[in-house]
């Protein structure tokens, strides 16, 4: 029989495929892990921040940062967040499609926009559409350090505080549990305002050294946690991804492995059948 | 009972400390403040240095090195967001720069990570025209 030679061929290589699937999601498994524990690390801060901003919001400062005033939009900035590497289902993609739609509103409204890329596919998908790249950052690892996303940020809100951009959002995968990662776009600045709360009575802050620069320095730094959230939420998004993709990978690899043997199975069988009719022939010619 | 303040110490990468305090001190860029339970609200920035806790009872001192941050006082809460990165106006503005030239580097060189992430996207769509074609062929055949 002809073809079960390569059959066998064809089943050693999806085994040895299989083989790296199943490594790579046990390694995302454990990868995952770790990349939670560290959302959960991120989020007293971003908490306590919260609570700040929201005390600064019932404050009243006789100082308004620009990043609390609205103003008309010419031109948008983005911050994109994604990962650096591949192999992890539709994760990157989805977030892209999501951000085109949002994007084909901004250009029918006249609006133009700046990319600042974190994560290498993101810097590839939108250097290839053609967008402007004003900043980005690849190879933030597994732990990823807000001091590696300080510079990135800030040229972005420097573009703000200068008013070349008017408006920034943040697009990256907001983890919700192990199988569903939902893609998000979030307004960073203006800062938007919590609609529930309601001023009870008139209080400010003592500032020191004075207002200007202590909110300066805050809000920069609130901007910058959400920007590092939304990374580490991306990571422990890209990790789930990519631990379910390569199951699936390993799961149809076993499913083909099946197939093929009981293919061989059939193809040996009737080479042997043939056989012995031919032998059972001959003696019977004899 | 002595009257006690809750202290939180947090930073971007994770949880330094969680409790309630007699006092705190912690070294803000006007000078070191001391923050006792019902302290006005104030808002400031901290300098590298060490913040102290006094814990209830006033028995131990705890020690907490920061290298920067914010200082939030509430009447009853102290807020403690500490710097895990050094701080600096012109480290940030490196920083900065440094960030807007790898993407200006990108965009006009379009070389190595860059031509690999396009490769890769064309390598994808390429694999996605085989995958029909042959799916086309084994239907004729079936």
């Amino acid at each position: 029989m002809a073809g079960a030679k390569e059959i066998r061929t064809k089943i050693g290589s999806i085994k040895n495929t299989s083989k790296i699937t199943k490594a790579m999601e046990m390694v995302a498994a454990s990868k995952m892990r770790k990349a939670q524990n560290r959302m959960a690390a991120t989020r007293p801060y971003a908490e306590k921040m919260r609570n700040v901003i929201g005390h600064l919001f019932h404050a009243h400062p006789e100082y308004k940062h620009t990043f609390m005033i609205e103003r008309e939009v010419k031109r948008v900035g983005y911050i994109i967040v994604s990962s650096d590497r591949g192999l992890c289902g539709g994760l990157n993609n989805n977030l892209f499609r999501k951000l085109i739609k949002v994007l084909r509103v901004h250009r029918d409204e006249g609006v133009e926009v700046d990319f600042c890329a974190i994560g290498n596919k993101a810097l590839g998908f939108f250097g290839r559409v053609g967008g402007k790249i004003v900043s980005q950052a690849t190879h933030l690892g597994d732990a990823p350090h807000i001091e590696d996303l300080i510079g990135t940020v800030k040229v972005m809100l420097d573009a703000y505080t200068e008013g070349t951009i008017d408006e920034i959002y943040i697009a990256y995968n907001d983890f919700v549990n192990t199988m569903t990662q939902k893609p998000t776009i979030e307004q960073l600045v203006p800062i938007p305002p919590k609609p529930d709360e309601e001023l009870k009575h008139h209080w400010d802050y003592i500032y020191e050294p004075d207002s200007k620069e202590v909110l300066d320095n805050l809000l920069g730094r609130y901007i910058e946690s959400l920007v590092y959230q939304a990374v580490v939420e991306n990571g422990a998004c890209e990790q789930s991804a990519r631990m379910v993709a390569m199951k699936s990978a390993s799961d149809n690899a076993n499913s083909l492995i099946d197939e093929l043997q009981l293919i061989y199975n059939k193809a040996r069988q009737a080479a042997i059948t043939q056989e012995i009719s031919e032998i059972v022939g001959g003696a019977a010619a004899v | 009972m002595a009257m006690t303040i809750h202290v939180d110490i947090v930073s971007a990468e994770g949880e330094i400390f969680t409790g309630m305090a007699e006092m705190v001190y912690a070294p803000a860029v006007m000078g070191e403040v001391g923050i006792a339970p019902r302290h006005t609200p104030l808002v400031t920035q901290l300098k590298p240095g060490e913040v102290r806790v006094e814990t209830e009872g006033g028995k131990e001192m705890l020690h907490f090195y920061v290298s920067g941050g914010i200082l939030e006082i509430q009447p009853h809460v102290v807020t403690v967001l500490a710097d895990t990165a050094i701080r600096a106006a012109d480290l940030d503005e490196a920083a900065a720069q440094e960030a807007k030239r790898r993407a200006e580097d990108a965009m006009a060189n379009r070389t190595s990570e860059f031509e690999y992430a396009k490769a890769q996207a064309e390598l994808v769509e390429a694999a996605a025209q085989l995958r029909a074609i042959e799916r086309i062929r084994k239907g004729k055949r079936g």
